[in-house]
């Protein structure tokens, strides 16, 4: 079977080499990369303009946003038909091609991040390679962990005032030129669509500005949920504890909720911002309506009406707005409201890609997508429901041992 | 203080590297094989289609199929054949039933989902076939946008796929304003039609034009005044797919109607 065929449905003229080739892995590419950026944004806002209130969330928001930087690549391996060749972009990269720039702009913002990260946590190494070091009679564990945090530090012991005075420079430095890096690695991922002339849905300058705008606004929102999970269970089992033992002693601290109400804000600012971006498109497109305008209106008013104005704009959009700019803020509603707003930024993309495919080129003919949901065979599963869910489950995980290393709460170390 | 003598040895050896050294050049592989390219070849392959010719019989796609190996019963083709019919009420249908590789054997419209429309005979204003296959355009945006090089231009202008570095993004799929390109069904790396370009350099036609029994297609190079195909492009009155792109399609066409995609 083609490539393509086994999901997609064509109906009236459609030429017969079309198919939706990108499916939901490339639904999933721009989510997550767009999520790395957003968690990236945020952490830059307490570290470069010194927002104190995000400093809590700060810190936790550049872990996540390292964690899910090796997940952003892998949407597009699990999509390639040659993955093992994926290398090649890298190894002889064709630069009028916008997915060239990928290998360049993703590690030099991978290495931002990463020497962002050790500035950040490297009185924590520090402290610890000490500590192991003093430790007599060490077990395995302990040398593994001595010799990783010794290596993780990579012989600077200095942590004299000055030395951290400088580490906190380098960090605000670094976070500066991350914001621009991390706009370029989702504008570009904008640009990647937005380039393509003959796609009449994608074709538009303002695509890289909407996809950073949206890109903000999800990274934002996995911050915030994850930060409420991991705050609300730390204080649960804090709890429990207490309750058997009656021993711990230490504060218990949940989700702050000013720290969720000043994210939230940003969050709105952002979301506002897309949103108007994204109706200027819409606008523009009805207003100057060109030859593709005809074909546009049936896939956007018609055919994903309620993919578009229901899912994305009304439950993705409307509805989190009104949650978050109605007075008395709670952590529930924000919870509720950021859910909301991650699922609005996915349906956004999936209106953009497949939404981008439902109509042929002939703009006589449609094509519908049907997510495979149980797989019959490994490329149903890796472009289907599974495919998509592990592209999505796999920051969680990275971040529970990445957060092993760096930890993001128990703040005394670090600065 | 510098001898006479070691001054001497000195330049000597200084100028004895260097001669070597001067007389490496640092080649361009690209310019080279252009340079090569351009004086074997005074070629550039364009493709003629006399829509008024075409029956619709589907025997181009057939031998196209076969001649390049595309499976044959894969719903993806090199080349395919366009139907379409305009009714007296005004509307417009056109069709490609498997890329017409058994020809067009009903009057019947298939509308897809398993979907035919009737059209009475003499509510016909007008209908015709129209063949398409890869542009081989001189701006190809499909060239553009691999990221790894895989898909490249040759000196006499036909796009090539090298299916061993192919990484299969599909980005040049979705480039294409032609719907030209598709995932080879064994291969799994980007297909398109290249004119035959193992017949075609050796003096040979494609395979579509082989197997045409009406004329309607023909392969010309536009470089040699004399070429029949160079001629009628000249001379005549000939359209290109979708110009809007800016991609210099050199696939011309002759009869082209308003309603063509």
């Amino acid at each position: 079977m083609v490539h393509g065929e086994i999901w997609t449905i064509k109906e009236l003229f459609v030429t017969p080499n079309e198919y939706i080739y990108w499916s939901v892995q490339i639904v999933m590419y721009p989510f997550m990369t767009g999520l790395v950026a957003g968690a990236f944004v945020l952490s830059s806002l307490y570290h470069v303009f010194g927002i104190k209130e995000l400093k809590d969330i700060a810190r936790f928001a550049l872990v996540f946003s390292f964690a899910l930087l090796f997940v952003a690549p892998m949407p597009i391996m699990l999509h390639l038909q040659f993955p093992f060749r994926g290398i090649n972009v890298m190894m002889t990269s064709h630069f009028t091609s916008a997915i060239a720039a990928f290998g360049i702009v993703f590690f030099t913002y991978g290495a931002i991040v990463a020497s962002e990260l050790w500035f950040l946590y490297r009185k924590h190494f520090v402290v610890k390679a000490n500590a192991l070091r003093d430790v007599q009679d060490k077990t395995m564990l302990q040398w593994m962990e001595y010799l990783m945090y010794t290596g993780l530090t990579l012989g600077a012991f200095d942590i004299s005032e000055q030395a951290l005075h400088r580490d906190e420079k380098a960090i605000k430095v670094l976070a500066g030129i991350g914001i621009p890096v991390a706009c370029f690695l989702h504008g570009y991922a904008g640009f990647i669509f937005g380039s393509v002339k003959a796609n009449a849905l994608w074709m538009t300058p303002l695509m890289p500005v909407i996809f950073i705008m949206s890109a903000i606004v999800s990274g934002i929102a996995l911050c915030m949920i994850t930060y409420i999970v991991v705050m609300e269970y730390r204080k649960f089992m804090i709890k429990r504890a207490r309750k058997r033992w009656e021993t711990s002693l230490e504060e218990v601290k949940g989700a702050e909720l000013h720290v969720v109400t000043m994210t939230a804000k940003y969050l709105v600012f952002f979301l506002i911002f897309a949103i108007s971006l994204e109706l200027l498109d819409l606008i523009f497109r009805g207003y100057t309506a060109v030859k593709s305008w005809d074909m546009l209106r049936t896939i956007i008013y018609e055919r994903d009406f309620y993919d578009i104005f229901i899912m994305q704009y009304g439950i993705g959009n409307l509805i989190p707005l009104i949650l978050f700019l109605s007075p008395g803020l709670t952590i529930r509603r924000a919870v509720l409201g950021v859910l909301l707003v991650l699922f609005g930024v996915f349906m956004m993309r999936w209106n953009v890609v497949i939404g981008g495919q439902a109509f042929s080129l002939t703009f006589a003919g449609f094509m519908h997508y049907h997510l495979p949901i149980i797989p019959h065979d490994w490329e149903t599963f890796k472009e289907g429901l599974g495919g998509a869910l592990s592209i999505f489950l796999m920051p969680f995980v990275l971040f529970y041992f990445i957060a092993k290393v760096f930890p993001v709460f128990s703040a005394k170390e670090s600065h | 203080m510098i001898t006479r003598r070691d001054f001497l040895k000195k330049t000597v050896t200084i100028a004895g590297v260097a001669v070597p050294l001067a007389a490496f050049e640092i080649i361009d592989p690209e310019k080279l094989f252009a340079q090569v390219a351009a004086e074997k070849t005074k070629v550039r392959w364009v493709f003629l289609v006399d829509t008024y010719k075409c029956v619709g019989c589907g025997f181009c796609v057939k031998a196209c199929k076969n001649e390049n190996e595309v499976p044959y019963d894969a719903n993806v083709t090199r080349t395919w054949v366009e139907r379409y019919v305009l009714t007296k009420d005004g509307r417009l249908f056109a069709d490609t039933p498997k890329g017409a590789r058994d020809g067009f054997a009903t009057t019947r419209i298939d509308l897809g989902l398993g979907k035919y429309q009737d059209i009475k005979k003499d509510n016909i204003e007008k209908a015709y076939f129209v063949p398409k296959l890869c542009n081989q355009c001189e701006n190809p945006p499909c060239v553009q946008v691999c990221p790894v090089g895989a898909t490249y231009q040759a000196p006499d202008g036909v796009v090539l796929v090298d299916r061993t570095w192919c990484i299969g993004c599909g980005y040049c799929i979705m480039a294409c304003p032609y719907g030209v390109r598709f995932f080879h069904p064994v291969h799994h790396t980007a297909e398109k039609c290249n004119f035959c370009y193992h017949r075609i350099t050796k003096g040979m036609k494609t395979a579509c034009v082989e197997a045409c029994a009406f004329g309607a297609r023909k392969i010309g190079n536009i470089k040699d005044p004399n070429d029949p195909v160079t001629k009628i492009i000249r001379t005549e009155r000939v359209g290109v797919l979708k110009s809007e792109f800016g991609t210099k399609p050199q696939a011309f066409y002759i009869g082209l109607d308003e309603e063509v995609r």
